[in-house]
Order: structure tokens, then C-alpha cells, then sequence
């Protein structure tokens, strides 16, 4: 449906250093597609999340981000790609609440809420893969089941 | 410009198979390149090219030809029924234009596609002209090809207008949340929002952020939302009550939401929600008074011969 | 902030004494161990200068994810452990709304508004009319 226009950057995961610098491009990268200043502290916050997931859980990884189009709206797509352990169960670990090491046990849950789209890929002993899009005007969410 | 689709013409059915002489699409491509002049002569004469180019004929006419060359660009790339062919990038912007100022004038959408469908009559009758001793086969191909190929460009100016529209509308509705928004200082430290209207998802997310930064803006200690116009709300906005209640505290201030209706407090217990942790009053008068007397500012009432008579 | 990167603080974050409280102004992007060491600075401190308040200040941060949140909640633990209330000053509203759709909304911190709502809520006026912070009563 969408066409993604590329990769555009491929960032290492490998310390908490490299941590910063996700924040740091994914906030550019951001603010040049037009993201509004809460929408840009989301998709930040998420992939800080995610990396760290990738860091802490993965044994480190790789961020890449993309530019991708859907009709009239331009967003960004983030992929982070481990070679660790792996989740067994995807729902559970999708859950508020758990976590396998420190943090508040909201990483993939909470990052879930604040983007567009989500996708998880994992299974024991085949690493992780985190996609996430965000869209820069935001098409309406779908209605959520409380 | 126009060079560059003759080029483009030219050098194409070497690379493609689909313009194979013979073929329909060598067909209508060579008559396209071969009339281009007379089509674009019909053309200046349609409604379509009359009202969008009003003060000379001839700017009409070479509209046209950019537009007949690429149609046969398009019509040699084999590509004819996608309005994503190349062929068509180049006029695109063009199009977008004459489509616009038909759509301005006041036209509904299906006027302006039929009046790109008059173009199609005065194409068609040309090339009947131009094959008449071509085989019965290729006869039918070549007319349904070129059929197809103006039925794909009604698409294409259709689309750009559409286009127009929506980014046209996105504006608007921008401006209209803005303006729907208005936050006020009602004494130093506060500041509310009164919302009237139905909140949908779009519109909570715009109050949140403007009451939040006027927050910051005001030094407010107190927000205060007042629901009083707003006649139903939805799980996804309740939602968005609670999490602005919840942001403000972050950021040291408190919000309190004033004017919930029966029905809507209602729909908050049917939904489970648990508004426990928000300060709720009946009024907006009520909320002002909860937060002065937080704020420590005392209301006095001037007593008869006081303050109140001269 | 969108021209170029700006160079994240590494190393060491300041832990001000201000009278009986401790105040600590984060700016901008921190290391893990930045944070982790916070932590530790402000715990010593504490212990040491024998403050009763501590005042964060992030009006400078762009982000508080799930490890800042939890840095934030351990250090009002520990002060709590020694007698010290904490209360986190400036949070952004782009912050704010972050944070609460991500599920942190720190329920046992206490927020104001800027670094001087904070010393008012703790009680600790005019500080600087007291010089050297000593607190009456103290040996």
C-alpha cells in the first residue's frame, strides 16, 4: 500500500552512546518530514525504547530508518533488528507490566501506543525485528477497545 | 518541454517491444505525433480549454499539444490505462490547474470529468478519418486504445483536482480546530478551555496540547476544562480527558474538569472509566472557586453601604 | 535543534545545594550512565549535606522514556529512605503527553511548575536569604 522510498539510514546499536544518536537522528529526521513537536517526542521516545530493547535484550543491533509514502501522507519507518535470544511469547512480551531486565516493564507496550503502526517479529534463538511508522499528519487511529 | 516528449517519442518503441509497427500502439502513437496540430486546434474549442484559457486561443491551443504529446508518449509506453505513466508527469501540473479552476467556478466533479470527456469525440472522429483502409482488427484495437487512453487522462485531471480539494479541506479544518480552541487566563495561575461542539479524537488532541501549553505559557497552576457545550463523549475521549488530567500533573499543575453533563457521566460508568483520580465540578464558576481558594485568593462580597455604593 | 546534533552531556550532572535542598537541572540528551550515576551522586548527597528536599529540573529534557522515568522514580525512593521529598520542576507538555501515553505517570513524584513552585511546595522559602543553609536546630 505504502511505497517506502529507501532506506536512509542504517545506525548501530552497540552502546548507550549509540542510544543517544538514535534519539538524536530519529528527532531529525522527524522534524524534516514535518512531524509536529508531540508527534517527534513520540516516535523519539519510542525508538529509545526499542533500541534499548535492542541493546539491552537483542546483545545489540541496528536501526534503519526509512521515508515512506501513502498516498498524500509522508511518515517514517524505523526497523530494529537484533541477532539475540529472541521472544517466545510475543503477546506476553507485548504486555505493560513485562519486562526480562530493568525499566518499568513498558518498553514494547508502551512504545506500541505511541506510534501508528506497530510489527513484531521474533521467535527463540532467530533475534528480533521492531518496525514501527509513524505519519507526519496523522491519519485517523482506529477506534480502541477498552 | 515539448522536444523532450517527441525525444522521448522517438526513442521508445526501439526499447519496447509494445510499439511494434503495426501494433495499436504504434498506431495511435504515429497518429497523435502526425495530428497533433489538428487535435490541439478541436481542443482550443472545447468548453474545457475555453474557460480555463479565457484571454488567448492560442496559449489553448499549445496547452493541447503538451497534453497530445503526451497522451502519445503514454500510448507508446503500452502503459495506457495507468494515470501513473510516465507520460503523464509532465502534464500533470497542468492538468491539476485546468481542473482546479473548473472545480473553482463552482462545477461539480462529474461536470468537469465531462467536460474532459468532450475531448475524446474530436480524437476519435480524427483517427477514424486517418485509417480508413486499416485492417477491421487493428481498426477496433487502435479506437479502444485510444478510448481507454482518454478514459485514463479523465482519471488523471480528476485526480489532481481531487487532490486540490482534499489539501484544500485539510487547511480548513486546521484553521477550524484552531479557532475552536480558544484558551483563556481567568486570574493569574488559571486557565481554561470551554469546548462546545462534539470532541472527536482529532479536536482532544488539539484541546490537550493547547491548554497544556498555555499551562507553561500562563505559569498556570490550574486548568480547567469545562465540557458544559459538549453533549456526548466517547471511550476515545474520555480517554483523553483523563490522560490531559494525567499530563498536567507532570507537569505540576492540576486540571479540573467542570460541566459533565448527566448523560456524559452516564456514558463514563457505562464505559468502566474510573474518573476517580480527576477533579471534577459541576460548574466552571465552581472550578474557578476551587482553584482560587487553592491559590489562596480570597472572594469577598462588598456588603450593602460598602464597597458596592458610591 | 534542527540544524546539526547537539553533543549529548556526558559525565557528571551537577547536584547544586540550595538551603536544605539539592537542586539538579537536567538539559538536553543523557547517557544511561549519566542517569545512573545521578542517581548515586544524589543518594550521597543527600546523606551527606543532610537535605530535606530535592528539586529536579527537566524543563531542558526533550524526552523521559521508560529508563529516565525509572531513574526519576528510584531517586525519590531513595531521598524518601532518608527523609527527603523530591519534586520533579519544568516537565514539557510534549513530554508530558509522552509519557502518559506510554503508561509512566510516576504516581509517588510530586511536579511543579518551574524550580521556584518547588521550593515553595517545599517549604523552603527564600532560600538564599539563608546563607550556608544551615538548618536551625542543626548541630
Amino acid at each position: 500500500m505504502d511505497i517506502a522510498a529507501g532506506v536512509q539510514a542504517c545506525l548501530p546499536i552497540r552502546s548507550d552512546m549509540d542510544l543517544v544518536w538514535v534519539r538524536q537522528h530519529v528527532r531529525q529526521a522527524a522534524a524534516q518530514l514535518g512531524f509536529g513537536l508531540v508527534d517527534q517526542t513520540k516516535l523519539v521516545t519510542a525508538a529509545s525504547e526499542l533500541a534499548r530493547n535492542t541493546l539491552v535484550h537483542g546483545g545489540g543491533g541496528q536501526m534503519e530508518t526509512a521515508h515512506v509514502v501513502s498516498g498524500r501522507v509522508h511518515g517514517l519507518r524505523l526497523t530494529f533488528r537484533d541477532e539475540g535470544p529472541g521472544i517466545a511469547d510475543l503477546e506476553r512480551a507485548l504486555s505493560d507490566g513485562y519486562t526480562s531486565g530493568d525499566g518499568l516493564g513498558m518498553g514494547l507496550g508502551g512504545a506500541r501506543r505511541l506510534v501508528h503502526d506497530f510489527a513484531l517479529d521474533s521467535a527463540p534463538g532467530a533475534g528480533t525485528t521492531v518496525t514501527v511508522t509513524s505519519w507526519a499528519s496523522r491519519p485517523p487511529r482506529p477506534r480502541e477497545v477498552i | 518541454m515539448v522536444g523532450n516528449a517527441i525525444e522521448e517519442l522517438n526513442r521508445v518503441p526501439e526499447q519496447e517491444a509494445v510499439g511494434q509497427q503495426g501494433s495499436p500502439a504504434r498506431e495511435v502513437g504515429d497518429f497523435l505525433h502526425r495530428r497533433r496540430e489538428q487535435i490541439a486546434q478541436r481542443w482550443a474549442d472545447e468548453t474545457l480549454f475555453r474557460t480555463v484559457f479565457t484571454v488567448s486561443r492560442d496559449e489553448a491551443v499549445e496547452a493541447g499539444r503538451v497534453v497530445v504529446d503526451a497522451l502519445a508518449q503514454v500510448a507508446v509506453s503500452g502503459r495506457a490505462a495507468d494515470p501513473e505513466a510516465g507520460g503523464f508527469l509532465v502534464v500533470r501540473e497542468q492538468l491539476s490547474r485546468m481542473g482546479a479552476a473548473r472545480t473553482r467556478t463552482g462545477l461539480t466533479p462529474s461536470q468537469v470529468s465531462n467536460d474532459v470527456d468532450a475531448l475524446r469525440p474530436p480524437v476519435l472522429d480524427l483517427l477514424l478519418a486517418d485509417l480508413p483502409d486499416a485492417p477491421a482488427d487493428l481498426l477496433r484495437e487502435s479506437t479502444t486504445l485510444l478510448t481507454v487512453l482518454m478514459g485514463t487522462l479523465r482519471l488523471v485531471v480528476m485526480e489532481t483536482a481531487l487532490n486540490e480539494g482534499q489539501a484544500l479541506i485539510d487547511r480548513q479544518r486546521l484553521q477550524l480546530l484552531e479557532v475552536a480552541t480558544p484558551v483563556i487566563k481567568l486570574w493569574d495561575g488559571i486557565v481554561a478551555v470551554p469546548l462546545i461542539g462534539t470532541l472527536d479524537s482529532a479536536r482532544s488532541q488539539v484541546v490537550m496540547e493547547a491548554l497544556l501549553e498555555a499551562v507553561v505559557d500562563q505559569q498556570a497552576r490550574f486548568a480547567i476544562l469545562d465540557i458544559t457545550g459538549v453533549p456526548t463523549v466517547d471511550s476515545l475521549v474520555a480517554q483523553h480527558l483523563m490522560k490531559t488530567v494525567a499530563a498536567a500533573r507532570l507537569m505540576g499543575a492540576e486540571c479540573v474538569v467542570s460541566g459533565i453533563r448527566p448523560a456524559i457521566a452516564q456514558t463514563i460508568v457505562h464505559l468502566g472509566l474510573d474518573l476517580g483520580t480527576v477533579v471534577t465540578r459541576a460548574t466552571l464558576a465552581d472550578a474557578l472557586a476551587h482553584a482560587l481558594r487553592k491559590l489562596g485568593v480570597g472572594i469577598v462580597t462588598p456588603s450593602a453601604g460598602g464597597v458596592g455604593e458610591r | 535543534m534542527t540544524d546539526g546534533f547537539s553533543r549529548p552531556a556526558a559525565g557528571h550532572v551537577p547536584v547544586l545545594r540550595l538551603g536544605d535542598v539539592l537542586l539538579v537541572t537536567l538539559q538536553g540528551d543523557l547517557y544511561d550512565s549519566t542517569a545512573e550515576q545521578l542517581l548515586q551522586d544524589i543518594g550521597e548527597a543527600i546523606a551527606g549535606d543532610r537535605a530535606t528536599g530535592v528539586v529536579i529540573n527537566i524543563s531542558g529534557v526533550e524526552i523521559v522514556d521508560s529508563f529516565l522515568g525509572r531513574v526519576l522514580a528510584e531517586i525519590a525512593a531513595k531521598a524518601r529512605l532518608l527523609a527527603a521529598q523530591t519534586v520533579v520542576a519544568g516537565m514539557r507538555p510534549a513530554v508530558a503527553i509522552t509519557m502518559v501515553e506510554l503508561g509512566l505517570t510516576l504516581p509517588g513524584l510530586r511536579t511543579a511548575l518551574t524550580t521556584e513552585d518547588a521550593l515553595r511546595l517545599l517549604g523552603a522559602t527564600d532560600p538564599v536569604l539563608r546563607p550556608g543553609g544551615t538548618r536551625p536546630g542543626s548541630p
